[in-house]
């Protein structure tokens, strides 16, 4: 209520709180550090018939890499317990991404294709971006539990076998990455078309429709 | 599924000193990310500090995978039928610079914190207690394959030669100037094992002859080949990729 009432007198709504907005940024650096070393970690074994232009990739050798990978994934991992533990307790997930049907995600992904998508009100998403950003919570998750088989197939044999062992594993974790890269580039995409979201994921807040 | 050995695509990589320079002039573009600041707390444009920053987490990560080892965790073995063959060959060479070493007249060096420091012959490391496994080796790179190997236990190793079981490290120094080490609890685990047959033959010169050192709960290039010479220390020995930036413990 008070956000309703902070609405009312200054025309501002707040529309994410400021949990989402630091984790959304640290993450943001974490995902660039764990993609870009990833990838020059994938070209030193490539499991398909090409590699990634070296150019876009992070720490210089297999050996940097490695240490960039496995240094940001104790800030991907722990920012992402912080948030996801927060959109639990704090009812932020089920207010934001919930409910969510098939129909209205197809729907409203119809409606984007066409340019059309409703996006008026900035503190609602619409199904489509619930739908990507629950999926993307389940692919940086998918990615945190299958590149924790592929670090230790002994100790957390259990975890690897699930995904078929260690070469599941990898499989696992190359197709979740290829997943969390198409969302994010959508994203970005989705960012660049309606431009007035960006500074919402700084400031927190937007200026009121009436 | 394409398969590239160590030794190709370590031949391939720079002198050490270009790609240091190479590593500092990427570190140069990637800090216009604005990351760095955040990891470090270092000015954006000190490399040197991205890099120390770097070497301390490796150095946290070798206590978190102490931390996480289970001496009682076994890998995974595998029936005969699982064996990749041809086995890979890998090594910071290529196979026409395997080292030839002379079965006649070797010696297993050995030395630092242990009791008998007698060499021993091939003969008599034959003739203890032989156990044999089927296990993945896994290589840094990302790729693995599954091997047969057979030898004597470590951990009955170093008791015959009544080595201090309480020390950090154990060390190997091997034909080809690699070197190695790794801590104690692994050493003792049940699979470490000092091998001296691949398959079902003595162990040929591209896979480590005279001997290795198995040990399927680490990664491949913690599995030295061609061992002259293992101590017993307190004293943190290093090792050939470890010093270049590899992680130490490199835990499975």
């Amino acid at each position: 209520m008070a956000a309703v009432h902070e609405a009312q007198a200054t025309g501002w709504v707040r529309i994410h709180p400021l949990v989402v907005r630091i984790t959304h940024w640290i993450n943001v650096l974490a995902v660039l550090m764990m993609v870009t070393s990833g990838w020059r970690i994938y070209n030193a074994s490539p499991l398909f018939d090409f590699t990634f232009p070296n150019g876009l990739t992070l720490g210089g050798w297999l050996a940097g890499a490695l240490q960039w990978h496995f240094a940001a994934m104790w800030l991907l991992a722990l920012n992402g317990l912080v948030y996801v533990v927060y959109g639990i307790a704090s009812g932020h997930f089920r207010r934001k991404l919930l409910p969510i049907s098939p129909r209205a995600v197809l729907g409203d992904v119809r409606e984007a294709l066409r340019g059309k998508l409703a996006h008026d009100d900035l503190a609602v998403y619409n199904a489509a971006q619930r739908a990507a950003y629950l999926a993307l919570i389940v692919a940086l998750a998918v990615l945190v539990l299958s590149g924790l088989a592929i670090w230790k197939p002994v100790q957390l044999q259990e975890l690897a076998a699930l995904m078929g062992g260690y070469e599941g594993a990898r499989l696992v974790h190359f197709f979740a990455m290829a997943i969390m890269v198409t969302i994010v580039v959508v994203h970005v995409v989705m960012v660049i078309l309606v431009p007035r979201t960006f500074p919402t994921m700084i400031t927190g807040r937007a200026r009121r429709v009436s | 599924m394409k398969r590239l050995g160590m030794a190709r695509s370590l031949a391939d990589q720079p002198a050490p000193q270009i790609e240091r320079l190479e590593r500092r002039l990427f570190l140069g573009r990637s800090l216009s990310l604005g990351a760095l600041a955040m990891l470090s707390g270092c000015t954006l444009s000190d490399g040197e500090s991205v890099q120390k920053v770097l070497w301390a987490m490796s150095r946290w990560n070798d206590r978190a995978q102490a931390w996480l080892f289970d001496p009682n965790k076994l890998a995974p073995e595998y029936p005969e039928s699982a064996i990749t063959k041809p086995f890979p060959f890998n090594a910071f060479y290529s196979q026409d610079e395997v080292p030839f070493v002379p079965a006649e007249g070797y010696r297993l060096q050995v030395g630092g914190l242990v009791r008998e420091k007698k060499p021993w012959t091939l003969p008599e490391l034959y003739a203890l207690p032989q156990t044999t496994q089927i296990t993945r080796h896994i290589c840094v790179e990302g790729w693995s394959a599954i091997g047969k190997w057979s030898g004597v236990t470590f951990r009955t190793f170093l008791e015959r030669i009544g080595a201090d079981l309480t020390a950090k490290y154990v060390g190997f120094k091997c034909a080809d100037d690699y070197y190695a080490s790794i801590d104690m609890p692994t050493a003792l685990h049940p699979q470490t094992q000092l091998t001296f047959r691949f398959g079902d033959a003595i162990l040929p010169p591209q896979y480590g002859f005279p001997m290795k050192l198995r040990i399927p709960t680490k990664l491949g290039f913690k599995n030295p080949k061609h061992i002259m010479a293992l101590f017993v220390t307190n004293d943190y020995p290093g090792g050939y990729w470890e010093d270049q930036g590899y992680n130490w413990f490199s835990g499975s």
